[in-house]
């Protein structure tokens, strides 16, 4: 019997979409069962999310006080101990999926296929390379298929599921060379999460200042949109840096997608490819954001920004 | 204190890269190499370590082929003090690339290795968590702030959700992003001295490297490109466009 786990991300109380998209992945492989490991300190809530998203058929809940934040040297043991009853194993393409899924991997002997973008067969992938601009297939050797999920290529799962439950005790030995110390957040409190929201509000080096990046918060508000940001307005500290949408940011897929004095670099593009509209303000009517807007306006942002509030109001 | 410093040779960030019309791969005669920019970060950050007083030696470790001791010497001339060259025309996975690591710290004991948190050609992000893994070390990925104290280290990591900051014991495995640093430029007289630096080379057999099972390119397609659509000429045209694809009220 083949099955497939999938490694639940989520923050103690709520499971993360990308969760959700993984299971969209691991449906398309055409195997016997999916499964969803939750690990965590006091795991309830999120295991019933888990439970809830159609085709799992079952919720694996690891509870351990080291599981109260997610540090891979602690998680990775523990899925390690569950994964020989597994044919493949999944998480998402998320700094959660990328830091602890290779550390499994490299003690299981096997390799990672990185940033799934397409199931051909349950050992044949699509996946990107060279910040998309080529896309590889690849086959992976026999043993366990151990892949992250690039999560802008897969729509979240829907509800409607009622899996089982099933509490699990581990015995594993956890190394104490790792110590969780904060998480701080770099702002954007009480709006949409950027990877998840159907709409992205996005300033480029274009918005000039810290300061006039307010009239891009602004924008997203009036239309409860989430607020991203390019590298090069990162660099220059209009932004922090978790609002970087890129190759080296956040890939995003949302239904629409604003760019405001971005110019569109290649490792931006790389972000937005899957995004369901692009809109693009620029006063360069030469910026290569152009070639893949869909609506593109030539001219100044703060005034369209203006109007557009009007618009929508 | 050593620190391991890892550097890859990748077509060079500003390349439109092109892909073969038979699908075996993308073009790579006559292109510019460079070394992978997030390992020119973990570069600087290892020098910087070093000019601090924390570290005595920093060693460039490539593997590739020959001519991949351009990227050494790049390395050297930033200030690294000697480098270690794994000759092989394999294309090396993160699987083997971690267990070449792992090897090589056998031999060097560092207490830091220092990798880029992806190379830019294969995107993989994965030889510095499968060396932490095989090593049985802690790992800091995406680390945009490193301080040491002792033998211990705080990493600021960049993550999804914001920055999370770890406490790991030394030796460990540390990758780093974009915002760690900004690395240094070469000067000529640099590159001059860098030339009489030791380079040392091995081969996988004489590290004894175990073959890892790898992952089979099968062939390499273009991306779907994405339509350019339409240039609107004014906001009333662009949110009449958006109302009637429903994406705003």
């Amino acid at each position: 019997m083949s099955k497939v786990l999938v490694i639940a991300e989520h923050d103690g109380t709520t499971l993360n979409g990308s969760t959700a998209r993984a299971v969209s992945c691991a449906k398309e492989l055409g195997l016997d069962a999916i499964d969803i490991v939750v690990l965590a300190s006091g795991g309830a809530s999120v295991s019933e999310q888990a439970a809830a998203i159609s085709g799992v058929n079952t919720v694996i809940l690891v509870e351990n006080p080291a599981n109260k934040q997610a540090v891979s040297a602690l998680l990775a043991p523990q899925i390690e101990a569950l994964s020989a009853d597994y044919s493949h194993l999944l998480a998402p393409s998320t700094t959660f999926g990328k830091d602890l899924l290779p550390r499994i991997a490299a003690h299981l002997g096997a390799p990672q296929i990185s940033d799934i973008m397409r199931v051909e067969s349950a050992r044949v992938f699509d996946r990107p390379v060279y910040a998309g601009n080529a896309i590889i297939t690849v086959e992976a050797p026999e043993g366990i298929v151990i892949g992250t999920v690039r999560t802008a290529s897969y729509p979240v799962a829907e509800n409607g599921g009622s899996a089982t439950i099933e509490k699990r005790e581990l015995s594993v030995e956890l190394p104490s060379h790792t110590r969780f110390v904060e998480l701080s957040s770099g702002g954007g409190e009480g709006r949409p999460d950027l990877q998840a929201a159907a709409t992205v509000v996005s300033g480029g080096r274009g918005v000039g200042s810290e300061e006039n990046f307010s009239v891009i918060y602004g924008l997203a508000d009036k239309i409860g949109a989430a607020v991203g940001a390019s590298r090069a307005a990162v660099d220059a500290g209009f932004i922090p840096n978790d609002h970087q949408v890129g190759q080296t940011g956040k890939i995003i897929a949302p239904d629409l997608y604003m760019a405001f004095g971005i110019s569109g670099a290649i490792q931006h593009l790389a972000g937005i490819k899957d995004a369901g509209t692009i809109v693009a303000v620029n006063k360069d009517a030469d910026a290569p954001i152009f070639e893949v807007a869909d609506f593109g306006l030539v001219g100044d942002l703060f005034e369209v920004i203006e109007e557009l509030e009007k618009a929508l109001g | 204190m050593k620190i391991l410093v890892g550097v890859k040779r990748v077509v060079d960030y500003n390349v439109r890269i092109q892909v073969k019309p038979d699908g075996s791969g993308i073009a790579t005669n006559g292109v510019k190499m460079s070394m992978n920019p997030f390992d020119e970060i973990a570069v600087e950050e290892a020098l910087r370590i070093k000019e601090a007083g924390h570290a005595t030696e920093v060693i460039a470790v490539t593997m590739g082929p020959k001519v991949a001791q351009e990227q050494l010497r790049t390395a050297l001339a930033m200030g690294a003090d000697r480098a270690i060259h794994v000759e092989t025309d394999e294309d090396i996975q993160p699987l083997t690339g971690a267990r070449v690591f792992k090897a090589l710290c056998d031999k060097e004991s560092p207490k830091i290795v220092l990798l880029g948190k992806q190379a830019i050609d294969d995107d993989n992000s994965q030889t510095a968590q499968m060396l932490a893994a095989i090593s049985h070390w802690p790992q800091a990925t995406f680390a945009s702030s490193i301080t040491l104290d002792g033998d211990k280290a705080t990493v600021i990591r960049e993550v999804d959700a914001g920055l999370e900051t770890l406490s790991v014991d030394l030796p460990a495995i540390i990758s780093a992003d974009l915002r760690l640093n900004e690395p240094r430029y070469v000067k000529l007289p640099d590159i001059m001295k860098a030339k009489r630096k030791t380079i040392d080379t091995y081969t996988l057999d004489e590290l004894a490297i175990e073959a890892a099972p790898t992952i089979k390119v099968l062939k390499t397609s273009p991306p779907a490109k994405r339509q350019a659509g339409i240039k609107v000429e004014s906001v009333d045209e662009l949110v009449a466009a958006l109302k009637e694809k429903g994406l705003v009220k």
